[in-house]
């Protein structure tokens, strides 16, 4: 018992500690500012870059890029697409999650499988599968050709290979929340006198809805975005088939690198608003995607 | 060999969990420290273990101030309540892990590390499961490889985080006595932390009964049950008298 | 007597019917429609077109520039996921949705961006010529422009396992005399290793089809900065369908040959986790 007099009961907080937990909060540190240094040089900087490229003449100048006639016609064209493929996508999208997640059958495996394979695709791999298969050569292209049916350098090539990039989005967010989910609450509605439709309207949907948006807004960044595969089956016809990325490129090969900027602004305030839009579903419902 | 904790206190923003806890323990003792949930026992654990760090007061082991010695270089074997075994390695590196971090010239050789976890095996008596994984052993099995690696660092003294709260009531008494035959085996002091009465009045020498971040009363279980020192103490430990007789030592 | 019902909720036949026809229609038939086109050559046409130089140089390129993006995104993500799931600080939610930017950047954006940033009038290219070091239009450039589309799978894939990593095993380690690195290296990292996986070969086979982000800064010289899949744009625009399928086809069997043999290493890796759990 003498011993424990030599220890000083002190009232204070160890000086060692005290050192320890600033090497701790050091260390830390340094992994943060790598963290952030990263983030800036690899992501932020070339945002940077491309307001600072699109400015550089001047507001006057940036507006006249914008609203050149071909621009706003790229635009249009992008928007025009957006609006057909994410419904259907949605469509599908719901579809496939309901087979998938509500029954069991032969080749379910298979069927996840395929969605999923676009993700693995690269675009030009997708862009020269549908010629081969849309094209006027094709196989179906040329059947069709018969009949005076051009899939192919149009906007029905667009749309079609939108669908192709787009389509695992929707149904890969749903399936892994209706899988959660189960079918109680869908059988316990059924009992009560719902049907089918009624069913999916008051019991899936509010469910389902968060992670719905959430896979639509990514695939509208995709959709907007998608470059490689577009530019193959669109033909690249000046003021009529060029996308909005297409249209970057075209301008930027033209030697109208301003041009070329001002046009992906517009794109790139696309993608912040999706990251903004991202951020939002994820803090206000973390579980629904 | 003594531990000495002098004067501890710690808080979560302005939460006080501990206030000035004083406790001494002898070598070779098994003590508790008893409370309700909250009552600040595992904190006081993980501080004597240097998984945290207290506000005020000061550690003293063997006559070293331990007060701000970081877990690593305490050589304190501790067994978590979940045992929170290393699930991609199997049981014999589980209990060779110690031995394999150490650096330098305090690092056995490959065949020396072998033999000592052979020994250690046998010792705990679970030698046919040194190649099992942990996802393949029972709850009374694992709680066996986490106290078995905890000993492999031949540790300064062993801290027992709530170690059969996982398991079920009839495997919990027979593996009582066996840990306290362990630990006599060892020869080191012990700290168990539990909520459970019996399992203090049955193990311990002597018990901290905690309540609010303070210790109540440190004592054996027969003065804690004829003489307790405060109304909570003698509420928390009512209609346990019948251990007065078996007291400490199972 | 008649047969219960097989499904309870109805549905089925509708659901299953549009999810077969869409799959058929906008996967399945324009896949079958390479294959035809593969197996109308002949082996000594595939050897003619993948063993001519400029082929296997493209490839040799794009397989190279892919390896030293998922190098530098592996162990980044590993790190930047680290730092997202393991510490507070102030502009965490910033970082956490600046990673998802490459996959929200249109391609040919990031592209320009790149080329902006890294010719020699660029910020960043007027700093590295200082060092005469050179980016754009050259090897570099292209796996650069690799890197920046592949940055979330490496830590999208990590993030959430080392989410749900137990912290007692950590402090067991500790207890046990672990330094924090041999921690990391014993307990930490084995635990993530198949999610590093998954990870790396999703970020590998990315990289490997990649295209609208890397022909603006690659500089598009056969031989020397040309990847694969410019050049099956190129014999596209050729109307030499039979080369570009043949060069198609062996970089979709590549990018699947990853991903199925990590899926194995992955498989193989977490048998004593799952079991675990």
């Amino acid at each position: 018992m003498t011993r424990q007099q030599t220890a000083p009961a002190s009232q204070r907080p160890h000086p060692a500690i005290a050192r320890l937990k600033r090497q701790r909060r050091n260390k830390q540190r340094g992994l943060i500012a790598i963290a952030l240094l990263f983030a800036f040089f690899v992501m932020g900087l070339p945002v940077l870059a491309i307001f600072a490229r699109a400015f550089q003449e001047g507001l006057g100048i940036y507006w006249a890029n914008i609203i050149h006639p071909e621009t706003l016609h790229a635009i249009g064209l992008t928007v025009l697409t957006a609006l057909i493929v994410l419904p259907i996508n949605l469509v599908f999208g719901i579809c496939a999650a309901w087979a998938i997640t509500r029954y069991t059958f032969p080749g379910r495996r298979a069927l996840i499988t395929i969605i999923e394979l676009p993700f693995s695709i690269s675009p030009i791999v997708a862009g020269l599968c549908y010629l081969l298969i849309y094209g006027a050569t094709g196989l179906v292209g040329e059947w069709l050709d018969t009949y005076d049916i051009q899939l192919m350098f149009n906007l029905i090539g667009i749309i079609l290979v939108s669908l192709f990039v787009t389509c695992p989005f929707v149904a890969r967010e749903l399936i892994p929340l209706m899988e959660i989910k189960g079918r109680d609450e869908e059988e316990a509605a059924l009992t009560l006198g719902a049907n089918g439709w009624q069913t999916f309207r008051y019991i899936t949907l509010p469910n389902i809805k968060w992670a719905l948006l959430y896979g639509t807004i990514l695939a509208n960044a995709r959709v907007m975005g998608e470059f490689g595969a577009v530019s193959v089956v669109s033909g690249n016809i000046r003021g009529e088939t060029m996308t909005l990325p297409l249209q970057v490129q075209l301008l930027y090969d033209d030697y109208n690198a301003t041009g070329a900027f001002a046009a992906a602004t517009v794109l790139t305030l696309i993608a912040l608003l999706t990251l903004i839009a991202r951020s939002v579903i994820e803090s206000a419902h973390p579980h629904h995607h | 060999m003594t531990l000495h904790v002098n004067d501890i206190s710690k808080s979560y923003s302005n939460n006080p969990v501990l206030d000035q806890v004083q406790l001494t323990i002898e070598p070779g003792e098994f003590i508790a420290l008893l409370g309700p949930s909250g009552s600040g026992k595992t904190t006081l654990l993980r501080i004597i273990a240097g998984l945290q760090f207290a506000d005020s007061g000061s550690l003293w082991f063997d006559q070293i101030d331990m007060t701000a010695m970081q877990a690593r270089e305490r050589q304190f074997g501790m067994v978590f309540q979940n045992y929170a075994l290393f699930e991609h390695m199997s049981v014999a590196d589980n209990v060779a892990f110690g031995l394999k971090m150490r650096s330098g010239k305090t690092r056995p050789s490959k065949k020396e590390i072998a033999k000592r976890v052979t020994n250690l095996l046998e010792m705990a008596e679970i030698s046919h499961l040194a190649d099992r994984f942990p996802s393949q052993l029972s709850g009374g099995q694992r709680q066996r490889v986490a106290l078995t690696r905890a000993l492999a660092i031949e540790p300064r003294l062993l801290l027992l985080d709530e170690p059969f709260s996982a398991l079920d009531t009839k495997v919990r008494k027979g593996l009582r006595k066996s840990l306290r035959d362990l630990q006599r085996n060892v020869g080191i002091a012990a700290i168990l932390v539990t909520h459970d009465q019996e399992e203090a009045l049955e193990m311990a020498d002597r018990i901290a009964v905690m309540n609010d971040g303070r210790i109540e009363q440190f004592d054996t279980a027969t003065n804690l049950l004829r003489n307790p020192a405060t109304p909570f103490v003698a509420d928390f430990l009512e209609g346990l008298s019948n251990y007065m007789t078996e007291g400490a030592g199972i | 007597m008649k047969k219960a019902p097989r499904h309870i909720l109805p549905g089925f036949g509708l659901t299953l019917g549009i999810s077969l026809f869409f799959v058929s229609l906008i996967i399945l038939l324009p896949l079958s429609g390479l294959f035809w086109q593969m197996g109308q050559l002949g082996l000594s046409d595939y050897w003619r077109i993948l063993s001519s130089e400029r082929t296997l140089a493209a490839f040799h390129i794009t397989l190279s520039a892919a390896a030293m993006a998922t190098l530098f995104n592996a162990s980044f993500g590993l790190l930047l996921a680290w730092v997202l799931v393991r510490y507070n600080f102030r502009g965490k939610r910033i970082l956490d949705a600046l990673i998802d930017l490459p996959f929200a950047l249109p391609t040919a954006v990031a592209g320009i961006a790149l080329v902006a940033l890294y010719d020699k009038n660029g910020w960043m290219g007027t700093l590295l010529a200082q060092a005469d070091l050179k980016v754009a239009y050259t090897w570099w450039g292209i796996a650069l422009a690799m890197t920046f589309t592949s940055v979330p799978f490496g830590v999208r894939t990590v993030q959430p396992v080392m989410e749900s990593l137990d912290l007692d095993a950590e402090e067991a380690a500790q207890t046990l005399g672990a330094k924090d690195f041999q921690i990391f290296r014993t307990i930490v990292f084995p635990q993530l290793w198949p999610s590093f996986i998954t990870g790396a070969s999703l970020a590998f086979a990315r990289s490997l089809g990649e295209f609208g982000a890397v022909i603006f800064i690659a500089g598009n010289m056969p031989f020397k900065t040309e990847i694969a899949s410019l050049l099956i744009m190129i014999r596209l625009e050729e109307y030499d369908y039979p080369a570009a399928s043949a060069i198609a086809g062996s970089l979709l069997l590549l990018a699947l040959l990853v991903l199925i043999l990590a899926n194995f290493a992955q498989m193989r890796a977490s048998r004593h986790l799952k079991k675990g759990a």
